[in-house]
Parts: C-alpha cells; sequence; structure tokens
C-alpha cells in the first residue's frame, strides 16, 4: 500500500524530505519550501516594499532555484520588488562560459534583466591567467575575493539596493565549521547572519533567503520543477581546504540528517569573549572599498599579480601594505620570500 | 596555510628532519630524546621539566584551586587520566619543589554495565585499578555506573557555591602559609579500605534498558557522557570534594568542540571545553590537562612509565561513521596528520568563546537543562535556526487534529527496530499517548538535549531522578503561572 503524503494525506508521497523524514506529495512539498523561504524572508525583514533587488546567478543550482522562488514569492505575496540578475565572469573556460550560457537562457524564462560582469573587466586578470600564476592550491582566495567585489560593482551599476545570494543551510554550516577549522574568529561571529551590514556607500547590503533551505532539497525542488540549470564542479576547485570541512559536513549530515541545522543553531548561539581582539571595519585607501586594514584584500592580491609576486596576499603581510602604498620597491628578500610558488 | 593567523617568519625555513645527533633545544648540552612538534627536540630531563611545569603553571595561573581544599581526580584509566594522576601524585609528595597544597582523591566509574561487558572482565579491570589507585596513597572511590539510578533529584541543580570568590586567592594562599605545614599533614584522611562495590543484576539491566532506549550511538554516547558526570558531580559533593579534576587533553577537546558544534550545543560551548566548569555551583569541573597534546601525555607516559589500563567504551572498534563523536575524531586526527596546527587552532578558538547571554549572574533553576544543567537556549526568536525548524516540521504535517489510529503502513514502521523514517515523536507514529509526556520533557531541554531524547524510543526509561525533577520544575512552573499576577518582580529563586 503506497504510502500518503503527511501534509495533504489524499495524493501518494512521491518524495521523502531530507530535512524532517516526512513523506510529501509534489505538490505540498513546493508548497512547504517556498512557504520556509517566505517565512524566513518575513520574519528576518529582509526587503521592503519598492526595493530593487539584484539576485546573483551562477547559472548553478542554487541561484536558479532562487531566481525561480523570488518571483515566485514577488507575484504570490506581492513584495514589489523589482528584480534583476547579475552574473560574475571569472574567465574559467570550459566552466563559467558553460554557466552564463544557463544565466542567459534563465533570464529569458523569467523575463528579468540581466548584468554581466566579468574580471577580465574589472581587474585586468581572468582566473585563467591567476591560476598560471599561483597554482592550484590558493586559487580559490583570489577568485572568492574578487566575486564579493564584482558583485558589489555590479549592484552599483545596476542601482539596486540589496544583493540576495543562494547560499544555502549547507553552506552556511560549511562556513562554520571552516572558521573553526582556521581560528577566524571575527567571521565566526558573522557568518551566520541572514544579511550583512547596511553601512557605507560603496557597500550594497547582501542577504541569503535560502539560509535555512537544505542543499538536497534544493536540487529535489529543481528536479521536479524541472529546472534548468549547470551542475558541474568549478574545474579549479579540488584542493581547496573547504573540501575537507564540506566532506565532513556530508558525513555528518548522513549519520544525522539534522546536523546542518544544528551546527547553524550553535554558530548562531556562540558569543565571544570580551578582550579578544577584533578587527574595526574602514576603507581602502587606494579603492575606496570596505576594509579592514589599510589596503584591501583585492587590492592586495591585485598589486601581487600585477608585479608577479602571487603570494602577497596569502598570509598576513600588514607591514608591506605602506609599503605598496607608497610605491616604494620592496628588498630582495621579500621579493624572493613572495615569489616562491608550489605547484 | 590557510590558517588566518598564520605569520611568515622572515627567512625561508628549511624543515629540520630531526635525527639522533641533535641537541636538545632548551639546555643544548644533551642529545634529544624525543620530537614533540617539528622543530622541538627535547632531551629526557628539559622534556619531563616542561612536562611538570605545565602542569604547575596551569593550576598556579587560573587561580582556581585554593590551597587546602579537597580535590577529586576522575580517573578513567586512559593514557591522560593517569598522567594527570601521577602529575598530582609527584606534586603533593613531600620532596617535591613548592609542592601542591591540595588534597586529592581518586574516583573511577566502571560502566562495564552500559558496554555489556561480563563480571570477570569487570572484576579484573577494577582489581587492576585499585592496586594501582593504592598505591599513590590517595583516597579513592571505585562505583559503578548502576548507582547513577538511586542519584537523588538534587544533582541537577546547582547548589550555591560557599564562600569562596576569586579575588581572595592571595589571601587564602598567605592563611594557609601561616597556619604552618603541621596542621595540613593531620588533614590528610587515611586510605580507606574499599572493597569493590557488588552490582545488582536488576541494575545492570535497567542501565542497559536505559542505554538501550537510545537508538543512535551518538545519543548513547551523548547520554552516557551526561550520565557519568552526574554520577561524578554527586561523588564529589557527597564526600566533600569542592573541585572535580577531569583529564581532558588538547586533542580530546579539540574533537569535543567540534562534536560539540555538531550536536547544536554551541551555546553551551565555554562550560564544555574551558578550563572551569561551574554549571553546579558548588562542585567545580576543572581540565588542567588541557594544553597538552595526546602525543606528548603518550610519549611521557612511555618514557616515565606511567600505568594506565585500556578501557572500551561505546565506540571502540566501531566504524568511522558509527556516531558524530567517532566521525569527529577520526576527521580531526587525519587532518591534523596533514595540517599540523589543525588541533591547536582548534583549541585557541574554544578559549575566545564564551557562554552566551549569561555574566556571573547564573540562572534560576527553571532556566537550566533538565539534562545538562546548563542554561536553555531554546527560545526560539525571530528568524532563527530552531525556528526555522519549527516551521518546517508544522509545514510538513496536516493541520488537522491528529486521527485516532494511525494509518496501517505507518503502523508497520512503528514495531520494526528502526525509528518510522526519522519522523520525531510526531502525529503520524503511534506514540500518541508518551507524545505528551514527551513534549512536556522537551520545554525543560536545551536544544541538544531534545535531540539526543528524540532519538530516545521512550522517556520513561530515564532514571527517576531525572523524570522526577522534570516534574517539580514543572509542577513550579504551573504555580507560577497561577499566582504570577500577584508576584511583584522576579524574586530571586535561590534562597
Amino acid at each position: 500500500m503506497p504510502v500518503l503524503c503527511s501534509s495533504c494525506s489524499e495524493k501518494r508521497a512521491v518524495l521523502k524530505r531530507p530535512k524532517t523524514g516526512h513523506s510529501l506529495c509534489k505538490a505540498c512539498f513546493f508548497w512547504a519550501f517556498e512557504e520556509e523561504v517566505h517565512r524566513t524572508i518575513v520574519a528576518a525583514k529582509l526587503f521592503r516594499p519598492g526595493e530593487t533587488v539584484g539576485i546573483a546567478a551562477s547559472g548553478g543550482k542554487d541561484s536558479t532555484v532562487l531566481a525561480h522562488v523570488m518571483k515566485l514569492l514577488n507575484e504570490r505575496h506581492g513584495y514589489g520588488l523589482e528584480l534583476m540578475l547579475i552574473s560574475v565572469d571569472e574567465g574559467i573556460t570550459g566552466y563559467r562560459d558553460d554557466s552564463l550560457e544557463t544565466v542567459k537562457r534563465n533570464q529569458q524564462q523569467y523575463e528579468l534583466p540581466l548584468k554581466i560582469v566579468s574580471y577580465e573587466e574589472l581587474y585586468g586578470w581572468t582566473m585563467d591567467a591567476i591560476v598560471k600564476q599561483v597554482g592550484l592550491k590558493n586559487n580559490c582566495t583570489f577568485c572568492g575575493v574578487f566575486r564579493r567585489q564584482a558583485l558589489d560593482r555590479g549592484a552599483i551599476m545596476l542601482k539596486v539596493d540589496k544583493i540576495c545570494t543562494g547560499h544555502n543551510a549547507d553552506d552556511v554550516a560549511e562556513t562554520v565549521l571552516m572558521n573553526i577549522l582556521r581560528g577566524d574568529i571575527a567571521r565566526l561571529r558573522r557568518c551566520t547572519a541572514i544579511s550583512t551590514a547596511s553601512e557605507g556607500d560603496g557597500v550594497v547590503p547582501r542577504c541569503k533567503p535560502l539560509k535555512y533551505a537544505y542543499e538536497k532539497e534544493i536540487v529535489l525542488y529543481a528536479y521536479f520543477k524541472k529546472l534548468d540549470y549547470f551542475s558541474t564542479e568549478c574545474i579549479y576547485s579540488p584542493n581547496a581546504y573547504r573540501g575537507y570541512a564540506r566532506t565532513f559536513l556530508k558525513d555528518l549530515e548522513s549519520i544525522r540528517p539534522s546536523s546542518i541545522m544544528d551546527i547553524i543553531h550553535s554558530g548562531e548561539n556562540l558569543s565571544v569573549r570580551e578582550g579578544v581582539k577584533m578587527p574595526v571595519q574602514g576603507t581602502c585607501s587606494r579603492c575606496g572599498y570596505i576594509s579592514s586594514q589599510a589596503l584591501c584584500k583585492s587590492c592586495v592580491l591585485l598589486e601581487g599579480l600585477n608585479r608577479g609576486l602571487p603570494k602577497l596576499g596569502i598570509g598576513k603581510h600588514h607591514r608591506l601594505h605602506e609599503k605598496i602604498l607608497s610605491q616604494q620597491p620592496l628588498t630582495e628578500q621579500e621579493e624572493r620570500k613572495l615569489k616562491s610558488v608550489d605547484f | 596555510m590557510c590558517q588566518v593567523e598564520e605569520e611568515y617568519h622572515e627567512q625561508l625555513e628549511r624543515v629540520d628532519t630531526p635525527s639522533a645527533s641533535k641537541k636538545c633545544v632548551k639546555c643544548k648540552e644533551e642529545l634529544a630524546a624525543v620530537v614533540i612538534r617539528a622543530g622541538d627536540a627535547y632531551c629526557r630531563k628539559c622534556f619531563r621539566e616542561s612536562f611538570i611545569h605545565k602542569f604547575r603553571a596551569m593550576l598556579g595561573k587560573t587561580r582556581v584551586i585554593f590551597p587546602g581544599e579537597k580535590v577529586l581526580l576522575a580517573v578513567s584509566g586512559g593514557p591522560s587520566s593517569c598522567s594527570m594522576l601521577s602529575q598530582v601524585q609527584e606534586g603533593v609528595s613531600q620532596n617535591a619543589h613548592k609542592k601542591l597544597r591540595f588534597f586529592p582523591g581518586i574516583v573511577y566509574i566502571d560502566e562495564g554495565g552500559a558496554l555489556g561487558q561480563c563480571k570477570e572482565m569487570r572484576q579484573k579491570t577494577t582489581s587492576e585499578l585499585c592496586d594501582m589507585f593504592r598505591s599513590t596513597g590517595f583516597p579513592f572511590y571505585i562505583l559503578p555506573l548502576e548507582q547513577v539510578l538511586d542519584l537523588p533529584g538534587s544533582v541537577l541543580t546547582p547548589s550555591p557555591l560557599s564562600d569562596q570568590p576569586g579575588s581572595a586567592y592571595k589571601a587564602a594562599v598567605d592563611l594557609f602559609l601561616q597556619r604552618g605545614d603541621s596542621s595540613s599533614d593531620g588533614k590528610a584522611e587515611e586510605q580507606e579500605c574499599v572493597s569493590l562495590p557488588a552490582v545488582q543484576e536488576s541494575h545492570t539491566w535497567l542501565l542497559q534498558q536505559l542505554i538501550g532506549s537510545a537508538q543512535t550511538l551518538t545519543a548513547k554516547q551523548d547520554l552516557l557522557n551526561t550520565l557519568r558526570q552526574h554520577l561524578l558531580v554527586h561523588t564529589a559533593r557527597t564526600r566533600g570534594y569542592s573541585k572535580l579534576m577531569q583529564g581532558d587533553s588538547c586533542t580530546r577537546l579539540a574533537v569535543k568542540l567540534l562534536t560539540s558544534i555538531s550536536l547544536g550545543r554551541g551555546a553551551q560551548l565555554a562550560q564544555d571545553t574551558g578550563f572551569s566548569d561551574c554549571r553546579y555551583g558548588d562542585v567545580t569541573v576543572v581540565r588542567p590537562m588541557r594544553e597538552y597534546s595526546a602525543k606528548e601525555i603518550a610519549y611521557y607516559n612511555h618514557m616515565f612509565k606511567v600505568p594506565s589500563v585500556v578501557i572500551p567504551n561505546l565506540d571502540t572498534k566501531m566504524p568511522d561513521k558509527a556516531s558524530i563523536q567517532r566521525l569527529t575524531q577520526s576527521f580531526v586526527t587525519k587532518l591534523q596528520a596533514d595540517f599540523h596546527s589543525t588541533v591547536n587552532t582548534i583549541y585557541r578558538t574554544g578559549e575566545k568563546l564564551q557562554t552566551a547571554d549569561r555574566g556571573s549572574s547564573a540562572p534560576e533553576d527553571a532556566e537550566r537543562c533538565v539534562l545538562c544543567v546548563c542554561g536553555l537556549d531554546t527560545a526560539a526568536e525571530e528568524a532563527s535556526a530552531l525556528q526555522a525548524t519549527l516551521i518546517s516540521e508544522l509545514l510538513s504535517q496536516s493541520s488537522v487534529p491528529v486521527k485516532p489510529e494511525p494509518p496501517a503502513t505507518v503502523g508497520q514502521c512503528c514495531s520494526s527496530e528502526r525509528p518510522c523514517g526519522g519522523a520525531e515523536g510526531t502525529d503520524d507514529c503511534c506514540r500518541s499517548s508518551r507524545d505528551h509526556e514527551a513534549t512536556d520533557l522537551r520545554s525543560l531541554l536545551c536544544y541538544s538535549c531534545r535531540r539526543t531524547v528524540r532519538d530516545m524510543s521512550s522517556v520513561d526509561r530515564l532514571p527517576q531522578y531525572v523524570l522526577s525533577e522534570a516534574q517539580r520544575r514543572q509542577n513550579r512552573s504551573a504555580m507560577k503561572e497561577q499566582i504570577s499576577e500577584f508576584l511583584l518582580d522576579d524574586a530571586d529563586e535561590n534562597d
């Protein structure tokens, strides 16, 4: 005898929710998923009516589902938002150009305006060129830092009020674990926040409406709704340190499916002792972007790339920031240390 | 690499392969005998000195143990706790330089009943340990875990601290020195001639039922830890010990930190892994071995012949994915092999955390978890993970009230051994009668204890003291609700 949906108790259940273990039919699952995102948005007061919201779209499953759900909820509940798609082209052949095609298709399907910003036009470097200089171990640092700024620049060009990204519960849990493994107390406090602080001119606040949605449920949603997305791993990512945290999280999930929410709950309830040194927010002296040091990270990384010193930016080099700012040449010893790259 | 705090030194470092002809880095005279971290080679003497010094420095800088206090050492028989025992033994002995000024006792909890060990095995282990303890000269107590079933409910309520504020440490030391050492010798307890306690079969059976009612190994281990902790605190309390020393090493604490995060114990992290844990009020749990890595302890025990006993645990010989604790342990160990600063970094991160929202004022009875006696962290605020989980559960079920008889298919899966598809005590499971009790208990538990109890097939198996304490608290809160309009302000309940 088939199992009935535990919500409507009429139709046959076609899937089991990874989050709670209940068996649901398609319609009830769609409704539960969308309703949860809606409640997250309302409870956290993410948007105000009349705002322009940029959806960070990469063509992957998270951003495709995010675009779909945002459009649906905007219409269903009357948020009054104007939605746009922002996409970043990192210049990774074989990966990014394929996923950008998916974004362009999404744009036509959802009838949303699209803006693509590329590393090439913003920084003068593509990820392919960066990897040739840096190697395969630290490249994710470059990509992540550059992408953050690229999204902000794209948002400012489009004049949006907020950016929303497709980070899901698995991403947030992974970030909590990774920050503990790296000893990054400052980020540990901030990483479970659903939206970033919204002060400053050059900064567009960003939020994560899918923060409490499991990755598996996002895939289930996309599968049953027959959404079109691009599903390959970045070719440069296999050696990233994050991979360890990800494997650990996947194993945890297989032992106890609720551990993802448990980790997010732990992260939300962490508090730092008084007297622990925290970075202070300021602005970069060169480009004016938000930064806690004299030079923002992307300026430091770019400087390293342009001078042929790829390790400048990996590790701490406060003392060198002043030197870079004032255009002084670095001593030979410093140069030698920064040049060495192991593949 | 990948550590935020990584500093690059001035020169390129060349990795020195340790060789037998290297000199000790400390005294630079003797040949090195042991390499702790890459580049740190010590000779026997310097290693021993630094090991002992670390222990004393730990006790000295935290100033938690007052002179003349009675301190109970919780020894599990494993290398860390036996090392701690030998350190204390050394420190208290008469010919020690600056001898330690407290009075130690030893306690060992025999968990063989929960693990299903046969009686002979348990006798053998306990008599081995008995001989080891007897040779130290301290009073010792060997208790079977079955005694946890007879504990009073007062274990779960923190007793008020007897007047010993931290700032009076210096004054206390001076006072002790003035009274002179002669009085202290008389206070040392005579070693009790303890015969190994007999364990009733029925108690063992009850204990096994209790542990067996937890359906996942994670929940079993969590429950076992909680029960053991209760018994230790109770022993300390009844025998007049105000401090309980546990031998968790740095490695063990790093694993515990990650495990706690994975179990949802972020709010209680500082108490679980910090140096001192004051949740029980009059008995403070201290962890003096927390700066020693497991490797250091192993080397020390081997070189200086510290005896220890191998005692199996619930997750011994289990595969990696058997429980969260086991998985985390293997994850950290493997990561440490590739990235040598992993354990240290995790440990330092833990040091910077504190208990959320609670300053020096201890929360009242009603705001503590019934099982782990930590503050509750289940205020489901707007836009929190807890609220999101509750909403998900709500949306996945029908809003129609529960039908009297559950559908046949779901009924089938309830009679089988494994839990019904992970649906936790909800109405599609034929536990509606016990559901009422389970929900009542849940409101008195913190997030992670709720999760553990959810994995248990029946709440009745919990020991009597937990259930009666829960009942008492519920009665009190019902009383408080009735008279709430007449209470003037939040009167202090801890009178």
